[in-house]
């Protein structure tokens, strides 16, 4: 699946497009196909993600798992610091990550 | 468009920062201004090294620096050192000029602009203002802190 | 140390005002993101992996307990309540609201600190010795030229769009300890026979991609024309860098290609010019600059040797202080590498614990090095069991200079959009292995340094031991190298041979240093073994 990711331009949190505007929670994410251009150029324009590219990720019970390790870390948080990671996180895990 | 003349019109110049009437020439490309004994305009660009003008300056009415990208800074040492030897006609940068470049342009001896999008001459004004002072000497007037500082 | 004036604090508060506009103007659409990327780059401004991350300029360095504190309070007010010490004496905060960092940039400004080009396609923080002032083998205290230099670098309008980044660094001794020759512009300040200072400049060294030692251009500038030649340089490198591919944009690839000889003719040709242009200030403002660098009121007949009952404290006393040029003090290093720890990291509490420390038992100063460690530069020597006590309270008392346990590790892929491995888990385990087997004290002298990706921030080119995390099919993978080093005596680390995973690494780490234990003869560093021995004789050790 596709899946579109950016920060929030006011305060640079991880956001992820959940069909019909951003949340920092990845499981929410929703597979954008071919309107990944599209969302990305349309919500940029209006300032509701800064800096929004689209990602390959699988489709797993836990929600999307992204398909590069730096989106994982991206979703859930530095991996050293699990005390600072995004709020209600816990459910993927952090073996997820890695 | 004709690799001699680049026609660029008086109404392009967003800002102007000179008393003299705006000349309305055709900037030719260094190359052809240096095989035209009577071109009086050029239009320098990021590759190009502006110290071959440097026999000419006392013929040149108009220099046009190109920024073809406002992250490629070439064009600020072309027009300081079009200045510290002793330019002093008009220094125009043309391109992708953002309000944000106004200032160091401005201290680097550019005197016009015609960017390539219109800029917000409200901001343009508040950042050519912004700062009162400034560190070094460059091909401006304004005076160094240090000189400040020391008398 | 500097005090601002009138004219710098105008500077810096105008600053803050240019980017609180700058940022209303994107976050309202008037700026794209890519016309602001520039604008909030030159004010330490990154979007990262998680968050803006806000890098905050240490000049040289340099801190009193004022602005010691103020860090503190950044991190507590605008952040999550700790912040980074970096490989080039700055700080970084990484999880920044944009929409915030103005009034954070106008808080910094009340205590004469501020971020201005700490990145961006400019010249950067100009970094220097963190023992100025206090080291015995100093011609000078290298601080008045760099805060000279500082002052000319910034807000120059003829670099602010260079090919790519620009760093100086700038010692005054022959020993160097600010790994001066891997940086574009390394300037060491010599006498010559006369008994002239003068400033000997290399240029076009650094690490990344295409590590490179600067060679020497110049070597003996006047010191009346330190700025004039270093414009020369900038004005050569600004004309002919390259423009056409990121990664070979820096000096380096310049003065390599073009060749250091025409490389320095060119500037020379430069030099020439501008020195009738005027850009030189006069010697009163150097004069002046330095009267601010006059040494501390040290006291005299003190105490010149430590009570080393305590056997914790007398490990820490050699291991982590430094002779000091006055009998009676000594340079403490406060170390941010506690034994599994995060590299270079300090909580708010820390910090604002360091800072009184600073205020209390060095002269109201502190030193941030290149190696991510905090120094108290003149501690009377009477005074340092009471200080490491302290130290040692908060966590910040381990006794590990310069060994294994002093590791240097950039932020990688836990915080950093441009790393392809995770950096900081690999130091832990390091460390911890290392306190585990006891080996780190027998170890003596061992610089290890960690990048998570090519880039280098962590200076693993220039480790006795480097590790560089890659990515490899999807998968985190470390290099191992070997026989670096950013002092005076330096030289690029070389791959040993096929990477490892995480475990591996840690392994391998351990195997090149076994060896050393068992084949070093008197007196040899880790280093020294390596150069001896060559690489083959630690390739079999590791691969058999």
């Amino acid at each position: 699946m596709k899946i579109v990711t950016g920060n929030d331009l006011k305060t640079g949190e991880v956001v992820w497009w959940d069909g019909q505007g951003w949340s920092i929670h990845i499981t929410e994410a929703v597979d954008a196909g071919d309107h990944a251009e599209t969302i990305i150029a349309t919500e940029s324009a209006a300032r509701r993600v800064n800096s929004a590219y689209a990602i390959d990720a699988e489709q797993t019970d836990d929600g999307p798992r992204p398909a590069h390790i730096k989106d994982r870390v991206r979703a859930l948080g530095p991996t050293v610091r699990p005390d600072l990671a995004v709020p209600a996180a816990d459910y993927v895990g952090w073996d997820w990550v890695i | 468009m004709a690799d001699f003349d680049l026609g660029t019109g008086r109404d392009e110049v967003q800002l102007r920062f000179r008393d003299d009437e705006q000349a309305d020439v055709a900037a030719v490309t260094v190359d052809s201004f240096l095989d035209q004994a009577d071109a009086d305009a050029v239009r320098i660009e990021p590759g190009d090294d502006a110290r071959e003008l440097l026999p000419y300056l006392s013929r040149l009415r108009l220099v046009e620096v190109n920024f073809p990208s406002h992250t490629d800074g070439r064009g600020f040492s072309a027009a300081r050192l079009l200045r510290e030897h002793g330019y002093t006609g008009e220094l125009r940068a043309v391109g992708d000029v953002l309000v944000d470049q106004l200032r160091y342009m401005r201290r680097c001896g550019f005197d016009a602009f015609a960017p390539d999008r219109w800029l917000d001459e409200a901001d343009a004004r508040v950042a050519l203002d912004r700062f009162s002072h400034v560190y070094q000497s460059a091909a401006d007037t304004a005076v160094p802190i240090w000189s400040l500082r020391h008398g | 140390m500097y005090r601002y004036d009138q004219y710098d604090q105008a500077m810096v508060d105008a600053r803050v005002e240019e980017f609180r506009d700058q940022a209303r103007r994107r976050l309202e659409g008037k700026l794209t993101e890519d016309q602001f990327k520039p604008l909030r780059l030159q004010n330490g401004l990154y979007l990262q992996l998680h968050a803006y991350m806000l890098r905050v300029a240490i000049p040289y360095g340099t801190l009193n307990s004022a602005q010691m504190h103020m860090l503190a309070d950044i991190a507590d007010k605008y952040d999550r309540g700790y912040g980074h010490f970096t490989t080039r004496q700055n700080i970084q905060y990484n999880w920044i609201k944009l929409e915030q960092a103005a009034d954070l940039l106008a808080d910094l400004a009340t205590v004469e600190m501020h971020a201005i080009q700490t990145s961006g396609n400019c010249i950067r923080n100009i970094s220097s010795d963190h023992y100025a002032g206090a080291a015995a083998d100093e011609v000078v205290d290298p601080r008045p030229y760099a805060e000279l230099l500082r002052q000319w670098s910034s807000f120059h309008p003829e670099f602010a769009a260079l090919p790519r980044k620009f760093k100086i660094a700038l010692i005054a001794s022959e020993k160097d300890r600010a790994a001066m020759r891997l940086h574009d512009i390394g300037i060491q300040i010599v006498k010559n026979d006369a008994g002239t200072l003068g400033a000997a400049f290399y240029v076009g060294g650094g690490m990344g991609r295409t590590p490179m030692i600067a060679p020497l251009i110049r070597d003996f500038v006047p010191l009346g024309q330190l700025v004039t030649y270093a414009e020369a340089c900038l004005r050569v490198y600004n004309r002919h860098g390259r423009r056409d591919n990121k990664y070979k944009a820096r000096i380096k690839i310049l003065v390599h290609e073009m060749g250091a000889e025409e490389y320095a003719r060119q500037v020379e040709e430069e030099f020439a010019h501008l020195l009738e242009q005027g850009v030189e200030p006069p010697a009163a403002e150097l004069e002046r600059i330095r009267s601010f660098f006059q040494p501390p009121e040290f006291a005299v007949g003190l105490p010149e040797e430590a009570d080393r009952s305590d056997p914790d404290f007398a490990l820490w006393l050699d291991t982590n202080t430094h002779p000091h040029k006055v009998p009676g003090y000594a340079s403490a290093t406060i170390s941010l590498k506690p034994v599994g720890g995060i590299p270079g990291d300090a909580t708010t509490e820390q910090m604002h614990l360091m800072a009184e420390l600073a205020k209390h038992y060095s002269f109201d100063e502190c030193r941030v090095t290149h190696a991510q460690n905090i120094v108290l530069p003149h501690v009377e020597i009477g005074r340092l069991y009471e200080l490491w006590q302290k130290l040692d309270a908060a966590g910040l008392g381990t006794a590990n200079l310069d060994t294994v346990g002093d590791i240097i590790a950039c932020p990688g892929l836990d915080y950093c959009s441009l790393a392809n491995a995770r950096s900081i888990p690999v130091a832990q385990k390091i460390s911890q292995r290392f306190a585990q087997n006891g080996k780190g004290a027998a170890l003596g002298e061992l610089k290890l340094k960690i990048s998570g990706c090519i880039n280098a921030c962590g200076h693993h080119h220039a480790g006795h031991v480097g590790i560089l995390g890659v990515d490899r099919k999807g998968v985190e993978n470390y290099q191992l190298l070997l026989g670096g080093s950013e002092a005076e005596d330096v030289s690029l680390g070389k791959i040993t041979g096929p990477g490892f995973n995480e475990a591996g690494i840690v392994d391998a780490v351990e195997t090149v240093a076994d060896l050393y234990l068992a084949q070093r003869q008197e007196g040899e560093r880790f280093i020294d073994t390596y150069r001896r021995l060559g690489m083959d004789a630690f390739k079999e050790a590791l691969y058999g």
